[in-house]
């Protein structure tokens, strides 16, 4: 099974990084860090292989870097990786970032694209569903557990009650939920090998698309603002006078969590 | 100006950007090592400290990854730089020097003399099995009337035939108890020599040491040889003389050097956060003078500790380090790191004298630590000789 794995590379979120206050962007400092939710689409994917002794191959838009994220999702197994770095990409919004990745995926060859439901910076969350599209293939979205059936992918859809059973027939789109599997520990043999495995690097030309068709010029979406996050504000004290229960209760109603 | 969005706070704890001294590959082997003892350690420790006690199949979760041994090449192991072993150690003893403890043992001890100093068949037999963390290794130098001094070892192998006979008594000897093969080392004829000894070889025992104060979370253990009886292959071929043992505890002593500092940089973290949260006369205590002297001088000393690693680290890797140089980087960072522990004890208070918190079990290990593998006082009196030429034990 060729299997494509989509990551990205973002800003360590345990550091602080800025915005720029002109283009709204994040700026993206030389070293980044494996999207957290990502491992866990690199693990179904390296399991997925080793099943059916297949590939695993990374794609990922973004200015390369360190390549320091790239190299974990290798050293945890992956085959190789495909990496679109253009500067004309900069601005690019969710649906450019699809086009871009699902040529990349179609000019490589695939069975199945797998990918996090959502990045940890950006948050657009609707990227797999777009590639899905672009690729025409089915999407199984939101996988919370995985299996292979004869000729498909069968998963259990994470829903807001409980889970749907979705499956379709190969080639086919899955986005997993952190907490699918868990995500292996980089061995360190995997992480010495990661530098001899191979990354292509791609430009937006290179697959197709003119410097218009791409970055700030072509989306048609803009962040029109962005704004620190509010300080917290202090809770809602329930005093207890022996009926405490039943506020919290009605509280608890009134968030939809019961 | 940009504005700025600063999701995870300042991190003070990478004052001065030592980060910057690393490559991916070395940032990466860190992080792994980080993220297992956030998993798999720092849960535990606490219990594991309290009961006196070590799970033996960490050893294959930390074999699976390629911990055990991880800077030897081939024969299973992961061949890593100097730098990187240095790093995973840190990070290990940011989790307990217990732990840290288990995998100096396992691979600069035991795995180390095998690798430098045994025959093919030897390495072929042992290392392979020893890297995946199937077999447990234990480093037998140290005796009851022989510490500081290994010269003075009454430990003997003697011939017989083709074979080894081995009597004496090893003291102080870390996975002991759980050990499936010790490097024993016992004066012969020819001099001190190496020999590797399966642990189920009659007269062989090992007795566990308990009522410990210190590096509870790990096996300290006696072992006696009473006739222990060994073919000939069983004696390390490539040294003669205490060279052997001392280059492992080179190699060691390079491990510690960096894991002292994992273990002062945790204690630091947890003083630093507490000080900010522990509320007295109506402020947090870190605003208070004294407080923030003894957070400066951790903080100080937990960057200085690192940097002063990763140096060694790069003259391990480019062949220049001395053991000079190792008994600087030991003495000083164990010395540092226990004085950041007790510090933040202090700072703790009440609460810094129990589990909850990781600063006492710290403390009480870095005392074990500043006296074993070279006692502090050993390496200042290698450090006057260096300086002076004249040497002041002998």
């Amino acid at each position: 099974m060729r299997i494509a794995v989509c990551v990205k590379q973002i800003p360590d979120p345990a550091t602080p990084y800025d915005l720029d206050p002109v283009t709204h962007r994040v700026v993206r400092p030389n070293d980044q860090v494996l999207d957290d939710t990502d491992r866990f689409g690199v693990e179904v994917g390296l399991q997925l292989a080793e099943a059916s002794e297949g590939t695993v191959t990374l794609f990922s838009m973004s200015p390369s870097g360190s390549l320091q994220g790239i190299r974990q999702a290798l050293a945890m197994g992956a085959d190789k990786a495909v990496i679109i770095d253009d500067e004309n990409l900069a601005g690019s919004d969710a649906l450019t970032t699809s086009r871009v990745l699902a040529a990349a995926i179609e000019r490589e060859g695939f069975d199945l694209v797998i990918a996090g439901t959502e990045s940890t910076d950006g948050y657009t969350g609707v990227v797999p569903q777009q590639i899905a599209e672009l690729v025409d293939v089915p999407s199984l979205t939101f996988a919370r557990k995985v299996e292979v059936t004869d000729g498909g992918i069968r998963i259990e859809q994470q829903t807001a009650g409980g889970y749907d059973v979705v499956e379709a027939p190969l080639p086919a789109l899955l986005s997993v939920t952190s907490g699918v599997v868990e995500p292996r520990y980089p061995t360190f043999k995997g992480i010495m090998q990661a530098k001899k495995k191979p990354i292509d690097t791609l430009t937006a030309e290179d697959l197709g698309f003119s410097a218009d068709q791409v970055g700030e010029a072509a989306a048609g979406q803009t962040i029109t603002s962005v704004e620190p996050i509010p300080a917290r504000e202090a809770g809602e004290i329930v005093e207890d006078d022996g009926e405490g229960y039943l506020k919290i209760v009605a509280l608890l109603e009134q968030v939809k969590v019961i | 100006m940009s504005s700025t969005i600063r999701p995870g706070g300042e991190t003070p704890n990478d004052f001065l950007q030592i980060d910057s001294l690393l490559d991916d590959e070395e940032r990466l082997i860190r992080d792994t090592v980080r993220e297992f003892v956030g998993d798999r350690v720092l849960p535990n420790v606490a219990e594991w400290f309290e009961s006196g006690y070590l799970p033996k199949e960490l050893a294959r979760e930390m074999g699976a990854i390629g911990l055990l041994g991880m800077h030897l090449d081939g024969y299973g192991c992961a061949g890593t730089n100097a730098v990187s072993y240095g790093l995973a150690c840190t990070e290990l003893e940011a989790g307990d020097s217990g732990v840290r403890s288990f995998v100096s043992v396992q691979g600069s001890l035991a795995m180390y003399p095998i690798w430098a100093f045994g025959s093919e068949e030897q390495k072929q037999q042992w290392l392979p099995g020893m890297a995946s963390g199937e077999i447990i290794g234990c480093f037998g130098l140290t005796e009851p009337d022989a510490g500081s001094d290994p010269g003075a070892m009454r430990t003997r192998a003697r011939r017989d035939g083709d074979d080894w006979v081995i009597d004496g008594t090893k003291m102080w000897i870390t996975n002991g108890g759980i050990a499936d093969v010790a490097v024993v080392w016992a004066q012969t004829d020819e001099g001190i020599r190496g020999f590797i000894v399966p642990t189920d070889t009659p007269g062989f025992t090992a007795n566990d040491i308990h009522h410990k104060l210190s590096l509870r979370a790990s096996i300290t253990s006696e072992l006696v040889l009473d006739g222990v009886r060994l073919p000939a292959d069983a004696a390390l071929p490539g040294v003669v003389g205490l060279k052997g043992p001392l280059s492992c505890l080179n190699e060691a002593r390079f491990g510690i050097l960096f894991g002292a500092v994992g273990a002062g940089r945790a204690s630091y973290e947890a003083a630093l956060t507490y000080a900010k949260e522990r509320v007295q006369f109506g402020h947090p205590i870190a605003s208070y003078q004294l407080t923030q002297r003894k957070l400066v001088e951790m903080m100080v000393k937990v960057n200085k500790g690192m940097l002063l690693s990763v140096h060694l680290g790069r003259k391990h890797d480019d062949g220049t380090l001395t053991a000079e140089q190792i008994s600087f980087g030991k003495m000083e960072n164990v010395r540092d790191a226990l004085e950041v522990a007790r510090e933040a004890r202090s700072i703790l208070g009440a609460n810094g004298i129990t589990l909850d918190y990781p600063v006492i079990r710290h403390m009480n290990n870095l005392e074990s630590v500043i006296t074993y593998e070279g006692t502090n006082e050993v390496h200042t009196l290698v450090l006057g000789h260096a300086i002076t030429g004249i040497p002041a034990f002998n």
